[in-house]
């Protein structure tokens, strides 16, 4: 990398008033043609251009951003990363992409801010207990980390739990993933982005598609705001836009965009060194390195395009952070926004070729695809590259609801979708 | 967030409302025939789209009665709201 990140060079900037670093990635203006196109500049997409760079050698690449690269769901989400996933299929991809993040800053040069602070997922009922003791039992089969804890021991690893037997969702117990934790989302993007405009990848930002081309059943480019783009392979990460692209492409896709709501309150000293998440009453929460509680609310329940989501959504999750945690009482929120989010029949992503030749799509990601994040690429980019899926993203073809072979992480996820 | 104006209520506010999805999506008449990739296209396959959508909504804490509705995905607008089995307002 021609200005690798290191003290020596944050010394030597030091020294001139930090007015000489270069900037982290080109601002190009796109060729007539490449060898392959991502749209989105997302965390999925620019870790797709990174390693079909990377491994695949793939470098006349472009990726197409209709806004500034991360400024979508990867800079909207709740930076939880785990791979406590159900079904054999799902915990092999997560899994593989924890395994990327746990080398992932070293590999980029660039601080991903990867925090190996533990997930813990509450159960609140009998069934709770039972779905969440399988799935311990499920990934220690698959070789992913996972332990349950009793409520005593739910109350020693998380002290600010009300563990109280007579609150309306007693906490009965819980499991814990301690490989899972948090990074930083914006670095994510950032990182990918000098990663791979180092090897060439161009990276146009501000830059809307508004058609997909194609002649019979080949792909041919794309008609953007910065003129038509020619290749004979393009891949589509676009999140809660994925309908809209493939409505482009003349295809139908199995989703539905809906709001996804978070919020942060105000800074705080540290209280809560985990992430705590809650499937029955929906409440998840964990702490930034700047202090602010981190809180994942739901998702409306009707397809919406707004990025807002209703309020009633954040007043049920609220209750719920009320009721587990008492000490945040009288913590006042600070910000709430919404992301577009794709979710799937199956709550499983598509990582997939399609009936048109060389279109190719990753979506479906749903509510949970910041933790997939390098995974998807390094898988989106095999498909890219060889017109095959990989064998960890096999399972997660478009065929699948034709099949009727569904990845079905609905109600076995760690956390409602 | 919004107000639905119930054709059988009146104004309500949106929680008492549940969303049934895209409207119009007509179960096959003779499902013994269908191929698998009709299922799935019947089953699975969503416009989702981003502008005016046709959706079916129940009033699910009023009258429990379902009806469509004409609505901007892009600004939560509602264009028109008729009962079911009434044809939809052209556009």
């Amino acid at each position: 990398m021609k200005n690798k990140y290191s003290i020596f060079s944050l010394i030597k900037n030091a020294l001139s008033g930090h007015e000489n670093w270069q900037r982290a990635w080109r601002d190009p203006e796109p060729k007539k043609e490449y060898d392959a196109i991502i749209i989105g500049g997302g965390g999925h997409g620019l870790a797709t251009s990174y390693y079909l760079a990377k491994k695949h050698k793939l470098t006349n690449i472009a990726v197409v951003e209709k806004g500034w690269i991360g400024g979508g769901n990867t800079g909207r989400n709740t930076t939880i990363i785990r791979s406590n996933y159900l079904w054999d299929a799902s915990a092999g991809l997560y899994d593989h992409a924890l395994k990327i993040w746990e080398g992932l800053s070293q590999e980029l040069n660039y601080n991903v801010m990867f925090s190996k602070r533990g997930v813990m997922n509450l159960a609140h009922n009998l069934q709770d207990v039972r779905d969440l003791k399988r799935r311990t039992h499920a990934n220690r089969l698959n070789g992913i980390d996972a332990v349950w804890l009793n409520t005593e021991e739910v109350k020693k690893f998380c002290p600010i739990i009300n563990t109280s037997p007579d609150i309306r969702y007693p906490v009965l117990g819980g499991t814990l993933q301690k490989r899972a934790g948090t990074a930083r989302h914006d670095a994510v993007a950032w990182g990918y982005a000098r990663g791979a405009d180092a090897m060439g990848v161009d990276i146009i930002q501000n830059c809307e598609v508004n058609g997909i081309r194609r002649n019979g059943d080949q792909v041919e480019g794309i008609e953007t705001t910065k003129g038509f783009i020619k290749s004979k392979k393009i891949g589509v990460v676009a999140a809660g836009h994925s309908s809209v692209l493939a409505n482009m492409a003349g295809i139908r896709l199995p989703l539905e965009s809906k709001p996804l709501q978070a919020l942060v309150s105000e800074p705080v000293k540290p209280i809560i060194d985990t992430v705590v998440m809650s499937n029955a009453v929906h409440a998840y929460v964990s702490q930034s390195d700047k202090g602010e509680l981190v809180i994942g609310a739901g998702t409306d329940s009707y397809v919406s395009y707004t990025q807002k989501g209703s309020h009633n959504i954040v007043e049920e999750t609220l209750r719920a952070i009320l009721e587990l945690y008492p000490i945040f009482s009288r913590m006042k929120m600070l910000r709430q926004w919404g992301g577009i989010v794709d979710i799937c029949p199956d709550a499983s992503p598509i990582i997939s070729k399609t009936q048109i030749k060389g279109l190719y799509f990753n979506c479906g990601w749903g509510t949970g695809g910041f933790k997939a994040t390098p995974g998807s690429g390094d898988l989106f980019a095999h498909t890219i590259a060889n017109d095959e899926p990989h064998k960890l993203n096999a399972a997660f073809n478009l065929n699948r609801f034709v099949s009727g072979d569904l990845v079905d992480e609905h109600g076995a996820a760690a956390v409602a979708h | 967030m919004f107000i639905i104006n119930c054709p059988y209520c009146g104004e309500r506010d949106q929680t008492e409302f549940s969303c049934g999805g895209e409207a119009h999506i007509e179960r096959p008449k003779q499902p013994t025939e269908l191929s698998d990739d009709q299922w799935a296209e019947y089953l699975f396959m969503r416009k989702n789209i981003k502008g005016v959508q046709f959706e079916r909504w129940n009033h699910a804490h009023g009258c429990r009665k379902w009806f469509n509705m004409v609505r901007d995905t892009s600004n939560d607008k509602i264009q028109a709201v008729y009962k079911m089995g009434e044809k939809p307002p052209v556009k």
